[in-house]
């Protein structure tokens, strides 16, 4: 697998990354979705641990933690399956989960396995930056891992830019304020955020996710920063249409 | 005096607390926090929450000598009436201080989650005596079993809005209600009900219904002639009624605490919320706290007789609390709570909340002595639970 740093250093626009729920909809559709999201031409792709209680959730993506749950999905069956596509799978992966499941599994033993399967950045959104620094990030740092912070536009510069010196992964910039797939459309408030944030020249990747929908969404906010997050939209492509049409979401977004 | 049982500047009470929060909830907190101490230690603030206690909720509740329940068990108890309280139970207390605290902070729109209904109501209840729009997020599975609270919430002008993720439960409201904040930043107060949340609302939580110890300690000196009871008894779900019975006695280790979790159907029965028992370390609601989860951390549905203990943590006081064991807890099922309901009902003329019931349900459990000055906090009354009480009549 590839490393995301690696791919950032060659590849800063338009960078696409795909959102899927492990377990869902099938329980072993996680290698499937990774094969055919990367043969499609998608630059990188979360791995959401599904969670009884996702507080930063919208619907889509809770119905199909929900689905995944039910259908026997656990960390240890996750972590089997994308070991063994490590060495198939070119794509880099990141994990999406909750805090407490790393806390229940234990910390030093998701770290071990996150290198097992060759992944090297995750994303834990109930994971503040404080908690962070005093409880995680010596941790991290001895396995080599990323953690990936959020930001969005109620965050003050001040914030912003410690956030920027912690993460050596990139930024994800939350649309709007709320929870995933409750928009649909770009406003101009939301532009003048962009703006501000890209002014601002951090010198991490920034990538939008929530309410990245389609191609029109896609390109327009990779007008104003390096890449953006699709996920609730293809969570509803899997539910509609299953595992076997995969290659004609990436084609609606990246053709 | 710096107390080992009051939150640190982060949140915490020895390792439990804090406040695991997405970023996109870090503006909203935050400005609670940096806020919440000075409107609470605000003269205004406190002339106005005393006023409100005493001319709209009917405090300070009496402190009652039960002496048929004292006969019976061979031992002063003495009942702590917050069931006499506007609304029926000690959640006003907290909802009185907080909407005072939103409106200070200029929030035109409140949001809250309920379980049983009670939070729900008394939630209801300040935002028309103070006119501000109410939303309230309630399990969809709840809003079926308590019908007459969701009638109350709406005639008192609130929207109640249906859980219908998860379980369809109190903390599946809880998360609706958290989600409804994420999206509504900056006109919204979150008012939460118990002495759960992110940091500050434990703390905060607490000491809005700290009043209730702070009544005891001068309605015990009248009684007595001491300000200290033995022994203080309440139920804890998420905990808020126990935090405020505890919280003036808290540093002064000669009064001993006990709080009573619901055992369901019997705690190992797979039917329980007695989450000490059954829980350990996790994040729940923003913070780290002892709660119900299986292997891979998710977290486990509760089940009580009552709706208002049937959460799948504690607060991060009473986690703490348990850990030192500077409070018992003890749990008390389903039956047993029934029973100390008519118990009570029988020979002191007054009906239970089911939750407080719970409380009540562990004096036979103890050995008193028979000078011992017990306090059981009755959180609140029987009237939401008369349909369960009548169902169980005469079994």
């Amino acid at each position: 697998m590839n490393s995301l740093k690696e791919i950032f250093k060659t590849k800063n626009k338009n960078l696409c990354s795909v959102f899927f729920t492990a377990g869902f909809p099938g329980l072993n559709d996680t290698q499937k979705i990774i094969e055919d999201l990367g043969s499609n031409g998608v630059d990188f792709i979360e791995v959401g641990l599904p969670y009884s209680d996702p507080l930063a959730d919208g619907p889509t993506i809770q119905h199909s933690s929900e689905v995944a749950l039910n259908n026997g999905i656990n960390l240890d069956v996750i972590f089997e399956q994308l070991k063994s596509i490590k060495d198939s799978n070119k794509t880099p992966l990141v994990l999406m989960g909750y805090l407490n499941q790393v806390l229940k599994y234990g910390e030093e033993k998701f770290c071990e396995q996150c290198v097992a399967c060759g992944i090297d950045t995750v994303i834990l959104p109930d994971l503040p930056m404080i908690e962070y620094e005093t409880h995680y990030k010596q941790l991290f740092t001895k396995y080599g891992i990323s953690n990936v912070f959020l930001i969005t536009p109620q965050t003050s510069e001040e914030r912003i830019r410690k956030i920027d010196g912690l993460t050596d992964a990139f930024i994800y910039v939350v649309a709007s304020a709320s929870i995933t797939g409750a928009k649909g459309e770009i406003s101009a408030e939301q532009i003048a955020y962009f703006e501000r944030i890209k002014a601002m020249n951090l010198k991490s990747t920034l990538i939008v996710g929530f309410g990245i929908s389609n191609k029109t969404t896609f390109n327009k906010v990779c007008e104003y920063v390096n890449g953006a997050i699709l996920g609730s939209a293809f969570i509803k492509h899997l539910d509609a249409k299953g595992v076997d049409t995969i290659d004609a979401f990436v084609k609606g977004v990246l053709d | 005096m710096k107390s080992k049982f009051k939150a640190d500047k982060n949140g915490y009470y020895g390792q439990f607390g804090g406040a695991f929060i997405p970023e996109l909830l870090y503006p909203n907190v935050k400005e609670l926090e940096d806020n919440y101490l000075k409107i609470i230690e605000s003269e205004s603030f406190q002339k106005e929450y005393k006023r409100l206690l005493k001319d709209y909720v009917g405090r300070p509740t009496p402190l009652y000598l039960a002496p048929r329940l004292s006969e019976k068990y061979g031992t002063q108890i003495y009942l702590k009436r917050e069931d006499l309280n506007h609304t029926g139970a000690h959640k006003v207390n907290n909802t009185i201080g907080q909407i005072l605290i939103a409106k200070q902070l200029g929030k035109k729109r409140i949001i809250a989650e309920t379980g049983a209904g009670q939070h729900g109501v008394a939630t209801a209840t300040v935002c028309a005596l103070m006119n501000l729009e109410c939303v309230v997020f309630m399990g969809e599975i709840d809003i079926k079993r308590q019908a007459p609270n969701v009638a109350r919430m709406k005639m008192l002008g609130a929207k109640v809005v249906p859980a219908t993720s998860g379980s369809k439960t109190l903390k599946d409201a809880t998360n609706e209600a958290i989600r409804d904040w994420i999206g509504n930043p900056e006109d919204t107060y979150y008012l939460i009900g118990s002495v759960v949340g992110p940091h500050p609302y434990p703390d905060m939580v607490a000491r809005l219904q700290a009043i209730i110890s702070e009544e005891m300690k001068w309605q015990l000196k009248e009684h007595t002639g001491k300000e200290t009871p033995d022994t203080v008894i309440a139920c804890v779900g998420g905990g808020s009624n126990a935090a405020g019975a505890f919280y003036h006695f808290l540093d002064d280790e000669s009064v001993e605490l006990i709080a009573v979790e619901a055992a369901g159907l019997g705690v190992h029965s797979g039917e329980s919320a007695a989450t000490s028992q059954l829980g350990d370390v996790g994040v729940l609601h923003g913070s780290k706290t002892i709660l119900m989860q299986d292997e891979y951390g998710q977290v486990i549905e509760p089940y009580s007789i009552s709706a208002g203990l049937d959460y799948p943590g504690i607060g991060p006081l009473h986690a703490y609390l348990n850990e030192s064991n500077r409070a018992k807890f003890m749990n008390a099922t389903d039956q047993e709570a029934l029973d100390a309901a008519y118990e009570l009902t029988k020979l002191e003329g007054i009906i239970p909340a089911l939750e407080s019931a719970h409380a009540l349900a562990v004096l036979e459990k103890i050995d008193f002595k028979k000078d011992q000055v017990v306090v059981v906090n009755l959180s609140g009354r029987g009237d939401k639970d008369l349909e369960t009480y009548i169902k169980h009549l005469g079994k």
